[in-house]
């Protein structure tokens, strides 16, 4: 591996000062996970490493007013045993324990997952239907991001030079509400999306209020589908709205074929994910 | 060694309760550290990419592949690898259970399989075998001695 310098800072402002400082040279490592095998494979050669594991808020669970927020670099197996954010926000965190292998999610985390910007990445659907903003600092300060606008293409993102997503902050929102994320994989575990979708769904007397849905691995970013939220609000979930639903889905579909699935298979199966999130987004809100 | 170009690090740790000071480069991973500088070879090098599991150690307390981890990001942690299992000839139960129940053929994998299936132990997920084998899900046995593994986890659980 080419030989990198390494800083653990012990706050945000010390971090995006290091990057800031490595010229374009610097990485985050939020876990490592992605960046230890892309630095082996050499796809990358950071001049600097900056590690954001020992920075109290990007590494911290809190809820504010009914709102949560996680830090970017918290990782899955402390979000999988977190009770508070898996009563709130269920898809959420099993999109986030769907990244890789147990021993993966030791080290994990949502932010890395959101930087390293696949398409498939499975928590970036979940976070997108969530509506979850990302609190985002660089060298001219904080800005808060909606996460679906983070991803620029394939391994690529909006952020600036020297900017690090610090947080996730996901929404309050009232009571009968759910979320669910499913994604297709050949195998039961360990394995990339084939497609991934997200959906967040606030019920009122057998009516859904509110509504977003948001499909990955079918696009070259994770795309967040309002033609569907549109089909659902308003509707009682009805085989009808459910069937627009997920014709907006495949409508809004433009995946690539590859070993995994072709173009036409991703698209019906982008319609079947949707249906079977939503049930479950659904059962959620009623007893919530 | 003189290279003033390359930065060395200076690091402390503690490896199945030993402490140890070492100075490293910051690219080194864990599992390099491991074998390459401590001789502790139990910890296996399999895909060497997070993919297989071989490398499985606990980090206070939690699995990790150490393939996938800088040494540095260890400082002041505390890790557990298969060596630290046995006390002298006396094998640790779960390795009992292992040889019991036929758990292994070649045994490349078998270290980061016990260190993976404490790690799943301590996690409270050892509840029946299919729950095994889904959390279990991360390490790899090319020899198929997947539903031995399980049963030998099982039996020391008490799932």
């Amino acid at each position: 591996m080419m030989e990198a310098q390494y800083r653990a800072p012990g706050s945000v402002d010390e971090a995006v000062a290091l990057m800031a400082g490595a010229g374009g040279k610097g990485r985050v490592l939020a876990g490592g996970t992605d960046l230890l095998v892309q630095m082996r494979a050499g796809m990358v050669a950071p001049g600097l490493i900056v590690d954001v594991k020992r920075i109290a808020e990007m590494t911290a669970i809190s809820q504010i007013a009914g709102a949560w927020r996680v830090g970017a670099a918290v990782t899955g197996a402390e979000i999988h045993d977190h009770a508070g954010l898996k009563k709130a926000w269920p898809g959420v965190v099993e999109a986030i324990n769907l990244i890789g292998s147990k021993q993966v999610q030791g080290r994990a985390s949502a932010g890395g997952n959101l930087c390293n910007a696949s398409p498939a990445a499975d928590s970036v659907p979940a976070l997108v239907a969530a509506g979850a903003i990302a609190t985002v600092q660089g060298p001219n300060g904080r800005r808060e991001v909606p996460v679906e606008q983070i991803p620029a293409g394939p391994g690529k993102t909006s952020l600036k030079p020297g900017e690090i997503v610090v947080s996730f902050t996901l929404p309050a929102r009232p009571a009968g509400s759910g979320d669910a994320y499913l994604r297709l994989i050949p195998r039961t575990e360990m394995d990339i999306a084939v497609v991934g979708c997200g959906v967040n769904l606030t019920m009122k007397d057998g009516t859904c209020t509110a509504a977003r849905v948001a499909l990955g691995a079918v696009a070259p970013t994770v795309l967040l589908v309002e033609g569907a939220a549109k089909a659902l609000v308003g509707s009682k979930l009805d085989d009808k709205a459910i069937e627009a639903a997920a014709a907006a889905c495949r409508a809004a579909c433009k995946p690539i074929d590859d070993k995994r699935g072709t173009i036409v298979y991703r698209t019906k199966i982008a319609g079947v994910l949707l249906k079977r999130a939503v049930a479950i987004a659904a059962e959620r809100a009623r007893s919530n | 060694m003189t290279d003033s170009s390359r930065q060395r690090v200076a690091l402390a740790l503690a490896i199945n309760g030993r402490r140890h000071r070492v100075t490293i480069e910051p690219s080194t991973t864990l599992l390099d550290l491991l074998r390459d500088e401590l001789g502790l070879f139990g910890t296996k090098k399999g895909c060497d990419m997070g993919a297989c599991g071989a490398c499985t150690v606990l980090v206070d307390g939690r699995r990790i592949n150490a393939c996938l981890a800088l040494a540095v990001m260890q400082e002041g942690r505390d890790v557990q690898t298969i060596e630290g299992l046995a006390e002298g000839e006396a094998l640790h139960p779960l390795q009992q259970a292992f040889v019991e129940h036929d758990a292994l053929q070649c045994g490349y994998c078998t270290p980061g399989q016990i260190m993976s299936a404490l790690g799943l132990i301590g996690e409270g997920r050892a509840t029946d075998a299919a729950g095994i084998a889904e959390q279990m899900s991360g390490n790899l046995c090319r020899c198929g001695a997947h539903p031995n593994i399980v049963a030998a986890i099982a039996a020391y659980a008490g799932a």
